[in-house]
């Protein structure tokens, strides 16, 4: 059997920008999901509360105008979760429910004052 | 006043890890009563993913949470666990001493336990209403806001403002528009999550002018001396407006608090609850803390390790119970009192 060896997955860059303005860059594996990129880099404004099951509202980001076409609109399922969050905005998504393409390479995700 | 229910062990949180704590007991002869918050019985796994897979229980190359709740109450059968759902633990009294532990506990709903042992397996702490981050709510909370109804005779006559597109949301307008002077249901959107045959009797209601409709969200609120008098809202075209309400009910579902669980005198870290590793016993004699909601060095947060820890956590829950006994240990493949138990026969 042929072993992989290291982590050889594609990698791409994710600015998140705090209410205050803040950036942090992070990187994240090409079919992961923003919210984990997230967690795992300790994003505050990131709760991510059912551990990424669409199922409480917690991850919720607003996407940076320029990168709204790219990430794309809700499911109906998100939409409905998305009743759960608080300040809700025609660019809000659930961090949770973007997956990371190489088209996503430099995504600017903004993080509210509060998950609800 | 209902009689004092004794028992030997109590179990807080009906989740994956303390219905298998039912289990583990009820192997040592242990009989449990359980309190849940949830009007359901599963927890996290009933409430917020019943239907997504769950890859890494032992055994089961994938099952749903629902899935797994009702195999272990399938397996936690023949003990006959007694239940006390929609009640949350609000107070716990030691009312022992650490070689025979005993503690008065009594839940919101008024049932008073007299238990030997408790065992905390409330992984996130309690589900509890989200209250939206709207500035100053806190003060009109109780006395305007309210996350829940308790007497619908309190909302009559009032101009009731309820936010929100769920079951919840619908339900209550349904209920309400009947005592109160008017209902406004307002949600960010003009579809609903809710069931469709309450969608439909609210949109007959708003088409026979009886209630009102308003598409936007909450942005402040007016009034003074806890006494709501308006709302202050944002449509989805950014234009601002008022809702007269003297009353408002936000439903945004729930989210998971430590609550009640920090005032029974337990040591706390950053609300997890400390354990040793070798019966996840908190500071407290007879208190017992299993799944996500303790800590221990090197602690991982799986539904299997809270199986491990209720395992574990029984032994000594038998020993406070039965302190003259020998414990012997027993398998369930050959043991022929076990089988017993579980109401299977040996082969």
């Amino acid at each position: 059997m042929l072993r992989v060896i290291g982590n050889e997955d594609t990698m791409a860059k994710l600015q998140f920008v705090d209410f205050g303005g803040m950036v942090r860059t992070v990187e994240a594996a090409v079919g992961s999901t923003a919210m984990e990129a997230a967690i795992k880099n300790g994003i505050p404004g990131i709760e991510a509360e059912c551990g990424g099951a669409c199922a409480c509202a917690t991850c919720h980001v607003y996407v940076d105008d320029a990168w709204q076409t790219a990430v794309g609109a809700p499911t109906a399922m998100e939409e409905d979760m998305l009743d759960f969050a608080y300040d809700v905005r025609p660019n809000s998504r659930l961090s949770c429910q973007i997956k990371i393409t190489d088209q996503l390479d430099g995504v600017i995700l903004h993080t509210p004052e509060r998950q609800a | 006043m209902t009689p004092t229910i004794s028992t030997d062990a109590l179990i807080v949180g009906a989740g994956p890890v303390g219905l298998f704590a039912v289990f583990e007991l009820g192997l040592l002869d242990i009989k449990t009563h359980l309190v849940d918050i949830l009007p359901k019985i599963g927890g996290q796994c009933a409430e917020l993913y019943p239907e997504k897979p769950i890859y890494d229980i032992p055994g089961f190359p994938s099952v749903t949470g629902q899935g797994l709740i009702d195999n272990l109450l399938k397996q936690i059968e023949p003990f006959h666990p007694e239940f006390h759902l929609s009640e949350m633990v609000a107070s716990v009294e030691s009312i022992g001493s650490a070689e025979a532990p005993l503690f008065r506990v009594i839940t919101d709903a008024g049932t008073v336990f007299e238990t030997k042992t408790l065992v905390i397996a409330a992984g996130g702490g309690s589900f509890q209403p989200k209250k939206p981050p709207i500035p100053g709510i806190e003060t009109y909370e109780e006395k305007s806001v309210f996350y829940a109804v308790r007497r619908m005779e309190d909302l009559r006559d009032r101009d009731v403002l309820i936010v929100g597109g769920g079951d919840s949301a619908l339900d209550w307008t349904l209920n309400l528009q009947k005592v109160a002077r008017r209902v406004t249901l307002m949600h960010r959107r003009d579809e609903f999550r809710a069931a469709p045959h309450s969608v439909e009797q609210m949109r007959a209601l708003v088409a026979g002018d009886q209630m009102d409709l308003r598409i936007g969200q909450v942005t402040g609120l007016g009034g003074e001396g806890g006494r709501l008098s308006r709302a202050i809202c944002r449509g989805n075209d950014g234009s601002e407006f008022e809702i007269v309400c003297d009353a408002m009910l936000p439903f945004f579902g729930l989210t998971m608090k430590l609550g009640p669980i920090a005032d029974w005198g337990l040591a706390l870290d950053e609300n997890l609850v400390p354990v040793d590793t070798e019966k996840f016993e908190t500071s407290t004699p007879g208190i017992f803390a299993i799944g996500d909601i303790n800590t221990y060095p090197g602690k991982l947060k799986l539904i299997l390790s809270g199986f491990h820890e209720g395992a574990l956590a029984a032994q000594k829950v038998f020993r406070y119970i039965n302190p003259d006994k020998r414990l012997t240990f027993q398998y369930t493949t050959s043991s022929s009192s076990l089988q017993k138990k579980l109401g299977v026969s040996g082969t």
